[in-house]
Parts: structure tokens; C-alpha cells; sequence
């Protein structure tokens, strides 16, 4: 690496800096890009190390490795990492390096906020780390944080309030850019019914953070309040009501998972037409779906709190509407197999990773009706039943849509082809032992074990250490996808500009890898 | 590959929807209902399960054939066509009249579960950090619901027993084939009171109270656990209900009526007493042991900060007032130290306190009595 100085002699661009302060002082798209996807697989990895220590406490009845008040908040921390340090900057990385690139604009509409939405990031995820060395060690609330039981929680509690500010206010801003770019930004003759797919998901994403970052924000402030400045939001001896804070968090809640999946469906939503060598089917469907999805996940948080003790009316309700997100995700999945249907398919790894997606995402989603109905949801909720539904589509949904992306976008990114047999070594060993991790634990929840516990009765035995080891085996898979990322941008097969014989869209026109700046006279689109 | 694992996961779908394939170790299914409403909910289940598996089988096995047949390696040409309106409200309609026809017997089902009129008894259920309190409100009884599971079992020094994390010592009794009505709330933090047999579970929230219904059919022990996240202990405050026939639940009630008032008849006697020190000190490793070792420990050095030494404690060895505000009125800066005159007798407080002063290495030499404990109430 050179050494960072204003004006360094590096490459072509005369007037930028090179080494640390590249990345530092960066307001290309590309590099801003770069660093959200490796700090979100930084925090991937880490929160997996978290995983893996509770899976391994699980494999046997009995404590062996960790205590009771560390295993909550290892499970808390999981949580809390996995989906704002990992999953939601993955996705932000793909808007970024994509969104310009795809509607033919030379960058984001605010490039130096673009830099400090992402360099917010790590100083956010190193006061989440450290709480842990605060006294009582990090926040072991559960990811969601519910008072009363979060108001005992020592200072780690508060460090992780103010990561979470933090955080919010990055995808706040992140949000803030990828809409004015896209309204204003396309190339001239992209209508907003001509842009692809992804970046659709973008737009409607963007809105969604836009609304709840900032009710998540207050449903926080209102824990800081009552835990150090003597308000009572949320106790009963002051007039407040604990069940408060569960209303707010899951308006946030809700919204949250769908933001954390549909930039996951447009991914998904560009691998197939590509190796099906036809069109998108139904796209106006499709848009009008997402946006569906989007609209009604506001009507249904309470499907998170149906044994709080609301009238019946209240439940029905919830329910009702819960089921009715059933429909629009449905078209998506029927439009994705027409696509598929009478094309020419062919299997390469980001195919692989999107059939995958297709596949387990929609048994996440037949549990989520599962849960929808009430009455089945009393027995189910805070069971493994549903720790194997979010992570069904969390793990198998929105990761396996990262991993398709970025297959299918490495070799533009880096001019290189990945390696295609250690690629779809990596897609089957993480298919199999996600669905041994995960798919036992429908079981568990089913007969009656609950979720956050250390320990658990005999009975739950068998399944559990099936899901331990399958959770090891899943997490070692993840070596091997670094070793594929690190092979790939050191070198590999020259790749040409459209790289996949059926790839559409803007992007592919583009050189691989792109030139720095790119489209800064924008291309037409007929 | 892909259809072999299709396939296999329908077969395992097929069996759990099966139901009666339940090796007790490996339970695919729900727990074999004893109330109603567990039944209505175990069919719910199982249809709508059935119906998932239809419809996933259908788009999957036009995708699996798809993949099969009209891929480029086998020579098929893509075509281009990419919309069709008709066959778009199709795949939104039927899905949604599939919906309605789940919504309605579930609708019947929430409303019978909200249904708390006309019950034949009614309990209330108090959630604590770590434990169930029972009152009988018809009864005038009430007692706590502790998990005896050894601690040497969950250390893994000795082999788990049957009901390993599932056993408490003082059960819920209640009669079977009457309406039961439970009234729950929590002392703390939100715990939820869960026993999947009856298909019940409602959230225990502090200051608030909510209430729900269950009428067992036959004789039996069922077990559940708290169900929303507590603390550090959730996974080890279990419930047990010991549902049993109508003569057995009017002796049992007369048994514990009597106990009580002999146990209020000594509590008064022992107020005044004056106990020796290893008599003290015997109860209080009793005590100790069931309430106190959970956290601090069964050599006394807890597990600080949050669980304080008291081996050689501030407290434990300093002035004896501090010691016994402590235990009697919880501590102000950590919540987990409960105020433990709601929990336990004077002559448990003082015994305990009695005990902690003179062991551990600790050599106060001195000693409570219940008097003390009484005249420290706040």
C-alpha cells in the first residue's frame, strides 16, 4: 500500500488519493460499494461466532460452555449483528455499486453523504462489540429489546442504544440517496417502468427505511428515558404499560424484515431471466407486488405480540392482514418459475443460489402463514418454531440472495470469473447444512421447546445436537465462499463485458471491471 | 439432487402430518392435546400444514421441471413471451380464496380461546424472576412453584433425571373437566405462563392483568415453560399442572388449607421465638440452597458484578442492619436481589441471613432472629 498523501501518483486518477486515505475520503459509488460488502461480511463472520458458541452450548442438555447470562446475550448480540451490521450493509453495498450502474447515472446523487453513511458503520459496530466488556456484559434482552426486562440491563444496554442511533441515521441518509438518485438520475428514456427490477426493490426499500429508522430510533430513546432520566413509558407504577414499547418496536419490526428481504427479491429478480435467457415474466406484476408487500407490512406488526393479551377483535385483525401478504409474495414466486418455464437454463452458481433462495425462502414463508394463525401461533410463539421461520428466510432468503449477487456481479466488479466449481462446492455444502441446522428446529418448536433458553429438557436432545452440527458445518462453508471472493479478485478467467450470455441491462455494456467513473455521459435507453 | 431432497423433505412432511409417528425423542409434531382448544389447534395445524404441501408440491414440481427439461444443456430454445394478465389474476385469486377458506375455522377458534365467561374456577398466576406463584382465589391458598432440578444435573455432575428442567415442587392442582379460569401477571419483567398440552399461553405482564381459559379432559401431569424471554433463569422456571379428579382436588384443597393455617399458627408462634444459632443456621442452608445458590453460588462467591460475593462481602461480613435491609427489601441498584419478605418467612430470612454470616469463610459469629426480620418489614 502507498503511503497516504493528498496528491499520491496513483493510477489514472490524477487528483485522488491512494492507500488508506482512498478508502477513507472515497466518494465513488464503487469503493463505497467495496467497503459496505466487506464490513458487512467482517460482521457476518462475527455475528457467526456468536452463533456457533450457542450452538455449541446447545448440543447437549446441560451447561457446558457458557453461562446463562452470557447465552442471552450472545443470543441478543447474534441478533443485533446479523441484522444491522450484516444483512441490511450488504444489501446498501449492492445499491451502491448497482443502482448507478443500472440506470446509467455516473454516480449517487450525494456522493460525500454516501461516505459518511458508510464510514458511520464502524464506529457503530466497534460500541456494539465493546459493550461487551461493559459491567454485566452487553445488552441480554433478545435482539427486540422488550422493557421491562431491558430496563434491568446494565451499561451495555446503553452502548447499544447509541450503536443503534448510529445505525439508523447511516440507513437513513443511505436511504435519502438511493431515492434522489433514482428519481432523478435514470438515463433518458428509463421510465421508471423500464428500470430493472433491483433496482425497483431499491426505491421501495429506501421509502420503508425512510418511515421506521426513526420510530425504531424513538422506541429506544423512550428505553434510554426510562432507564436513566425517571420517565415511565413504560411502567405500570407510572402510568406506562410495557406492551407500549412492543407496539413501537414492531411497527419498526415488521417493516424492518421486509427491508431486509426485498433488495433480496430484485437480486433474485435479475439471476433468473439471465440463466433463463428470457424475460422477467410479469414484471409490471412483479412492481406492483413489491410494492404491495411493502404497503400491507405496515398493517401487521401485532402479528408479533398475539399472546400479549389484545381483544379478539385485535387479533383478528392482525391476522387477517397477515395472511393477505401471502398473495402478492406468491405472484413474485409464480412469476419467477414462469420465467424459468420454456426458457434455456443453465446452473451456474448465482442460478443456483437464486433456486435456492426459491426454493427455502417459500418453506419460510408457508411457516410464516403457519404463525399467521392465531390460534396456532399461541402454541408456536417463542418456540424454535419460529427461529426456524425468520432464519429460513433470513439465511436461505435474504444470504442466499447476497451470495447470487454478488456471484453474478464479481466477475464485472473484478474483470475476473470466480472459480465455478469451488463456487457451487460452496452453494451445496451451505444448502445442506442450513437445511440440518434449521430444519430440524421446526420440530423442536413444535413439540415444545422454547427459544432463548441455554438448556433444555431430554426430550429435545436428538434434534438439537443435529442442528448444532449442521450449524458448524454451515459456518465453515463460509470459509470457503471468502477463499472463492479472495481467489476471484486476485486474478481468474478474463471476463468480457457481459460476461453471462443472457445478461441484460445497463451494467453489462460496461467493461469488466468498469472504469472508475462511469456513464458520465448518459447512455440512451430506447 | 434437488429432487432427492424434495422428495425426502415431503416424505418427512407426509409423516409429521401423520401425526402418530412421534418417537419421544424425536417428535415431529405438536404435543398430544388435552383441552379443546389444544385439539382444534392441532387440526388447524395439520390441515393447513397439508395445504402447504399441496401447493408447494404443484409450483415446485413445475419448477424442478423446468429445470429439468428446458435447460440450455438438453438443447431447449428459450422462447420470449414474459406477461400474461389472465394468468396473473388467476394465481391472485385462488391463492386468496385458499386464504379465506383457512381464515374461517381459525376465526372460530380465536373466538372460543378469548371465551373466559362462565368458568368453575379461577386462578391467578403470578410470573417471578425465576419462579410461578399460584393463588387459588377461591381458596384463600397460595404458594410458589420453584424448579427442583438438581444443580449438579445441569452442571452435568450427575445424570439428568426424567423430568430434567420439566419438575417443580409445588405443582398446580386442578380438577379435571371444569372450566378453569387463570388470571395473569407478573412481578417483574414480562414472563409468559405456557403448557402447550392445553394449547394456552398468555403473556404475564407487570402491572397488568390478562386472562385466559382451559378445561383439561383426562387425569394426568402436564409441563410447559415460560415463554417470553425473563432474565437469566427464563429456561428454568418450568410449570407443571397436575390435573386430577374431583375428589382428589377437594382433598388436596383441604391439605394445603390446613398446612397454611398451621404454618401461620407457627410463623406467629416463631415470631417470637429466640432460635439457636446452628438451628438457625440449618434452615438457612435450606434456604440457601433452593433460592439463593442460583446465583451466588454454591461456595458464596456469586458472579460479580451482577451476582456479589459473599464470601467475605461488604455485607455479609459488615453491619448486620445492612444485611438484613438487603435480603428483606431487595437492593435498589440491582433488580435481579428481590425483596425477599414477599417470598420467604421470617424465620427462612433469618435463618438464610444467620447462615451466609458464618460460612463461605465467613466468621461473623452473629445471628437473626425472626423478630429481627418481622420489626425490618418496610
Amino acid at each position: 500500500m502507498e503511503a497516504a498523501h493528498g496528491h499520491g501518483h496513483a493510477d489514472e486518477h490524477a487528483h485522488h488519493p491512494s492507500g488508506i486515505m482512498r478508502w477513507v475520503t472515497t466518494t465513488n459509488h464503487k469503493d463505497i460499494g467495496t467497503l459496505y460488502l466487506w464490513f458487512s461480511f467482517i460482521m457476518f463472520l462475527t455475528g457467526g461466532v456468536m452463533a456457533l458458541t450457542i450452538r455449541a452450548e446447545l448440543f447437549q442438555p446441560g451447561l457446558q460452555i457458557v453461562r446463562p447470562e452470557l447465552f442471552n446475550q450472545l443470543t441478543t448480540m447474534h441478533g443485533l449483528v446479523m441484522v444491522f451490521g450484516a444483512i441490511m450493509p450488504a444489501f446498501v453495498g449492492f445499491a451502491n455499486w448497482q443502482v448507478p450502474l443500472m440506470i446509467g447515472a455516473p454516480d449517487m446523487a450525494f456522493p460525500r453523504l454516501n461516505n459518511w453513511s458508510f464510514w458511520l458503520l464502524p464506529p457503530a459496530a466497534i460500541l456494539l462489540m465493546t459493550s461487551f466488556l461493559a459491567p454485566g456484559g452487553a445488552t441480554a434482552a433478545g435482539w427486540t429489546l422488550y422493557a421491562p426486562l431491558s430496563i434491568q440491563m446494565g451499561p451495555g444496554m446503553d452502548m447499544a442504544i447509541f450503536a443503534i442511533h448510529i445505525l439508523g441515521v447511516s440507513s437513513i441518509m443511505g436511504s435519502i440517496n438511493i431515492i434522489t438518485t433514482i428519481l432523478n438520475m435514470r438515463a433518458p428514456g428509463m421510465t421508471l417502468m423500464k428500470m430493472p427490477l433491483f433496482v425497483w426493490t431499491w426505491l421501495i426499500t429506501a421509502y420503508l427505511l425512510i418511515a421506521v429508522m426513526p420510530v425504531l430510533a424513538g422506541a429506544v430513546t423512550m428505553l434510554l428515558t426510562d432507564r436513566h432520566f425517571d420517565t415511565h413509558f413504560f411502567n405500570a407504577a407510572g402510568g406506562g404499560d410495557p406492551v407500549l414499547f412492543q407496539h413501537v418496536f414492531w411497527f419498526f419490526g415488521h417493516p424492518e424484515v421486509y427491508i431486509m428481504i426485498l433488495p433480496g427479491f430484485g437480486i433474485v429478480s435479475q439471476i433468473i431471466p439471465t440463466f433463463s435467457r428470457k424475460p422477467l415474466f410479469g414484471y409490471s406484476s412483479m412492481v406492483y407486488a413489491t410494492a404491495s408487500i411493502a404497503i400491507l407490512s405496515f398493517i401487521v406488526w401485532a402479528h408479533h405480540m398475539f399472546t400479549v393479551g389484545m381483544p379478539a377483535a385485535g387479533q383478528l385483525f392482525f391476522m387477517y392482514a397477515t395472511m393477505l401478504i401471502a398473495v402478492p409474495t406468491g405472484v413474485k414466486v409464480f412469476n419467477w418459475v414462469a420465467t424459468m418455464w420454456r426458457g434455456a437454463i443453465s446452473l451456474e452458481t448465482p442460478m443456483l443460489f437464486a433456486l435456492g433462495f426459491i426454493f427455502l425462502f417459500t418453506m419460510g414463508g408457508f411457516t410464516g402463514l403457519v404463525l399467521a394463525i392465531t390460534p396456532i401461533d399461541i402454541q408456536l410463539q417463542d418456540t424454535y418454531y419460529v427461529v426456524a421461520h425468520f432464519h429460513y428466510v433470513l439465511v436461505a432468503g435474504a444470504l442466499f440472495a447476497i451470495f447470487g449477487g454478488i456471484y453474478l456481479w464479481l466477475p464485472k466488479w473484478t474483470g475476473h470469473m470466480y472459480d465455478e466449481k469451488l463456487g457451487k462446492a460452496h452453494f451445496w455444502l451451505s444448502f445442506i447444512f442450513f437445511n440440518m441446522a434449521f430444519f430440524v428446529q421446526h420440530f423442536l418448536g413444535l413439540a415444545g421447546m422454547p427459544r432463548r433458553v441455554p438448556d433444555y429438557a431430554l426430550q429435545f436432545a436428538d434434534f438439537n445436537r443435529i442442528s448444532s452440527i449442521g450449524a458448524f458445518g454451515f459456518g465453515l462453508s463460509q470459509l470457503l465462499f471468502l477463499y472463492v471472493v479472495l481467489k476471484c479478485i486476485r486474478g481468474g478467467q478474463k471476463a468480457s463485458n457481459k460476461v453471462w450470455e443472457g445478461a441484460q441491462g445497463l451494467e453489462w455494456t460496461l467493461p469488466s471491471p468498469p472504469p472508475y467513473h462511469t456513464f458520465e455521459t448518459p447512455p440512451i435507453v430506447k | 439432487m434437488i429432487r432427492t431432497i424434495a422428495r425426502s423433505l415431503t416424505g418427512l412432511f407426509l409423516t409429521a402430518v401423520g401425526g402418530g409417528l412421534a418417537h419421544a425423542e424425536m417428535r415431529l409434531n405438536l404435543q398430544q392435546p388435552e383441552t379443546i382448544i389444544a385439539h382444534e389447534i392441532y387440526e388447524l395445524h395439520t390441515v393447513i400444514l397439508l395445504i402447504c404441501v399441496v401447493i408447494f408440491i404443484v409450483v415446485f414440481g413445475a419448477m424442478f421441471y423446468a429445470l429439468w427439461k428446458h435447460r440450455k444443456s438438453v438443447g431447449h430454445r428459450a422462447e420470449q413471451f414474459h406477461e400474461n394478465t389472465t394468468v396473473e389474476i388467476i394465481w391472485t385469486v385462488i391463492p386468496f380464496l385458499i386464504l379465506i377458506g383457512m381464515a374461517i375455522p381459525a376465526t372460530r377458534t380465536v373466538l372460543a380461546m378469548k371465551d373466559t365467561s362462565s368458568p368453575d374456577m379461577t386462578i391467578k398466576v403470578t410470573g417471578f424472576q425465576w419462579k410461578w406463584r399460584y393463588d387459588y382465589l377461591d381458596e384463600d391458598i397460595g404458594f410458589y412453584s420453584t424448579l427442583t432440578t438438581p444443580l449438579e444435573q445441569i452442571e452435568n455432575h450427575a445424570p439428568k433425571g426424567e423430568h430434567y428442567l420439566l419438575e417443580v415442587d409445588n405443582a398446580l392442582v386442578v380438577p379435571i373437566g371444569k372450566k378453569v379460569r387463570v388470571l395473569i401477571t407478573a412481578n417483574d419483567v414480562i414472563h409468559a405462563w405456557w403448557v402447550p398440552a392445553f394449547g394456552v399461553k398468555q403473556d404475564a405482564i407487570p402491572g397488568f392483568v390478562r386472562d385466559s381459559w382451559f378445561k383439561v379432559d383426562q387425569a394426568g401431569t402436564y409441563r410447559g415453560q415460560c415463554a417470553e424471554l425473563c432474565g437469566k433463569d427464563h429456561g428454568f422456571m418450568p410449570i407443571v399442572v397436575e390435573a386430577v379428579d374431583e375428589g382428589k382436588y377437594k382433598e388436596w384443597v383441604a391439605q394445603q388449607q390446613s398446612k397454611k393455617s398451621q404454618t401461620s399458627a407457627a410463623a406467629a408462634a416463631d415470631v417470637n421465638k429466640t432460635y439457636t444459632l446452628d438451628e438457625l443456621k440449618s434452615e438457612g442452608e435450606k434456604v440457601y440452597g433452593k433460592t439463593c445458590v442460583a446465583c451466588h453460588q454454591a461456595n458464596g462467591q456469586g458472579m460479580p458484578p451482577t451476582f456479589p460475593s459473599l464470601a467475605g462481602g461488604k455485607i455479609a461480613t459488615g453491619p448486620i442492619a445492612g444485611h438484613i435491609d438487603i435480603v428483606v427489601n431487595g437492593s435498589k441498584k440491582n433488580p435481579a436481589m428481590v425483596a425477599w419478605k414477599n417470598q420467604l418467612s421470617d424465620l427462612e430470612i433469618a435463618g438464610v441471613i444467620t447462615y451466609e454470616r458464618n460460612s463461605f469463610g465467613n466468621k461473623v459469629g452473629d445471628m437473626v432472629q425472626p423478630k429481627d426480620i418481622a420489626a425490618a418489614h418496610k
